[in-house]
C-alpha cells in the first residue's frame, strides 16, 4: 500500500529547489518516482531535460556542462548508481560539482528480490567512489535535502548524492 | 563487409588540419593518444580527459548545451568511441547543432599493445551515427578528403560525425599537463573569465 494518498508534493519541491540552485541541464534515466519532475524539467524552457541510455552518460554531460558553465542535476534510480562508477572517477580527479538523486529500490517494503543488490549497497557504492551521500526518508525534508545537497556540491567542488527513500515513494502492495 | 580501404592519414598531420581552424571552438579530448596528440598543439580551450574511458562525447554535449554559441568539437579514439556506443543514440536524440564528434580511427587500442578494436572488423562508426540521427556523417582515407570535410566540423548545424581513418603510427606521450583540477580550471578561466569560474 501507498505511503501517499494525496499527490505527493516532494517533486515539486525538488523542482522549486532546482530553480533555487539555477540548474539549467538536467540528465536522466528515468524512474516512476521522478515523472512529474522530469516532466516539469522539459516544460521549463530555462531547462535542457535529457534522456539518457545509462546513467554514467550523465555523469560525463555533466562534467561538460560545468566546464561550460552551466549548473546540472543527474535523475536516476538505485539500480544505475553502479553504472556510475568508472565516470565518477572524472569528478573526483577534476573537483567538479555533481548533484544527483537516487530514488531508492531494494530498501523498503521491496517486492522484487532482483532490486536488493543494488538498493542495498547504493550507499557504500557511491561514498566509495567519492559522493557526499545524503539519505532523507521524510517527504517533507526532500525539497531542502536536495537544496543543501546542491549548494554543498556546487560551492565545494563535490559530487553529493541525495537518496530519496523508498518509504518516500511508496512501494507496491505485492501481498494480492 | 565492405572492402577496405587503406588510411594514408597521419594522426597528428590530421589532428593539425582540424584544430588549425579552430577559431574559438571549445575541443574536449579522449583519453589516450588523442589527448597527447591535442597536447602538441595546447590551447586554453581545450579540455584533456586523461581517464573516465567513454566520456568524451557526452562531456561535449553537456559542454554544447552550456554553450549554444561556441562550437563544441570532440576528437577522441575509436576505442574510447566504442565504449559510449549510447551516446550515439543520445546526442542523435537531442541533436546538439553545435556539436561535432571526430573519431581518430587508426582501428587500433594503441595504449593497450596494439588489440584490433571492433572497427578493424567492419563496424561502421558513420554508419552508426548517420542511424542515431546525427546531422551529417562520413568516413575519410586521406589528407585531402579530410581537408574538404573540415569546414563542416565549424560549420554544418549538427550534430556532425567524422571518423578519420588514421595510420597506426605511434607518437610520444608528449604532454605532461594531466592534473584534471587545474586543467577544468584553466578551460572554465578561459571560457567563463577569472570570477565566474570561482563563483
Amino acid at each position: 500500500m501507498s505511503a501517499e494518498k494525496k499527490p505527493a508534493t516532494w517533486p515539486q519541491d525538488i523542482y522549486e529547489s532546482f530553480k533555487k540552485l539555477g540548474i539549467r541541464q538536467v540528465a536522466y534515466v528515468p524512474d516512476a518516482g521522478h515523472t512529474h519532475l522530469i516532466k516539469s524539467c522539459h516544460a521549463d524552457k530555462t531547462m535542457q531535460a535529457v534522456s539518457l541510455t545509462t546513467e554514467e552518460e550523465g555523469v560525463a554531460m555533466l562534467a561538460g556542462s560545468w566546464l561550460g558553465g552551466d549548473r546540472g542535476a543527474l535523475l536516476m534510480q538505485s539500480s544505475g548508481a553502479g553504472n556510475c562508477i568508472n565516470m565518477l572517477g572524472i569528478i573526483q580527479e577534476c573537483r567538479f560539482p555533481l548533484l544527483t538523486l537516487v530514488t531508492m529500490r531494494g530498501e523498503w517494503g521491496e517486492f522484487n528480490p532482483w532490486q536488493l543488490p543494488m538498493g542495498q549497497s547504493t550507499a557504500d557504492i557511491l561514498g566509495r567512489a567519492g559522493c557526499v551521500v545524503q539519505h532523507v526518508d521524510e517527504a517533507s525534508r526532500v525539497g531542502e535535502t536536495v537544496f543543501a545537497a546542491g549548494q554543498m556540491a556546487f560551492s565545494t567542488g563535490r559530487a553529493a548524492a541525495v537518496l530519496i527513500g523508498q518509504r518516500v515513494i511508496g512501494f507496491k502492495d505485492w501481498s494480492k | 563487409m565492405k572492402k577496405r580501404i587503406k588510411s594514408t592519414l597521419d594522426r597528428r598531420v590530421a589532428l593539425g588540419a582540424i584544430l588549425a581552424k579552430r577559431g574559438d571552438a571549445l575541443l574536449v579530448t579522449g583519453l589516450g593518444s588523442t589527448c597527447y596528440d591535442a597536447g602538441t598543439l595546447d590551447h586554453p580551450n581545450t579540455f584533456y580527459l586523461w581517464g573516465g574511458m567513454g566520456a568524451a562525447a557526452m562531456v561535449g554535449l553537456g559542454l554544447a548545451l552550456a554553450q549554444p554559441k561556441r562550437r563544441v568539437i570532440v576528437a577522441t579514439g575509436d576505442g574510447e568511441m566504442l565504449m559510449a556506443m549510447g551516446a550515439f543514440a543520445t546526442i542523435g536524440a537531442k541533436g546538439p547543432r553545435n556539436l561535432s564528434i571526430v573519431v581518430m580511427d587508426n582501428e587500433l587500442y594503441s595504449e593497450t599493445g596494439m588489440q584490433p578494436t571492433h572497427t578493424a572488423h567492419g563496424v561502421d562508426l558513420a554508419g552508426i551515427a548517420k542511424a542515431s540521427g546525427f546531422a551529417r556523417s562520413g568516413t575519410v582515407h586521406n589528407l585531402k578528403q579530410l581537408t574538404a570535410w573540415v569546414p563542416s566540423l565549424y560549420k554544418t548545424p549538427g550534430p556532425v560525425f567524422l571518423a578519420a581513418k588514421v595510420t597506426s603510427q605511434r607518437y610520444p606521450m608528449s604532454i605532461r599537463y594531466r592534473d584534471g583540477t587545474a586543467i577544468k580550471n584553466r578551460f572554465r578561466e578561459a571560457l567563463l573569465g577569472f570570477s565566474k569560474a570561482y563563483d
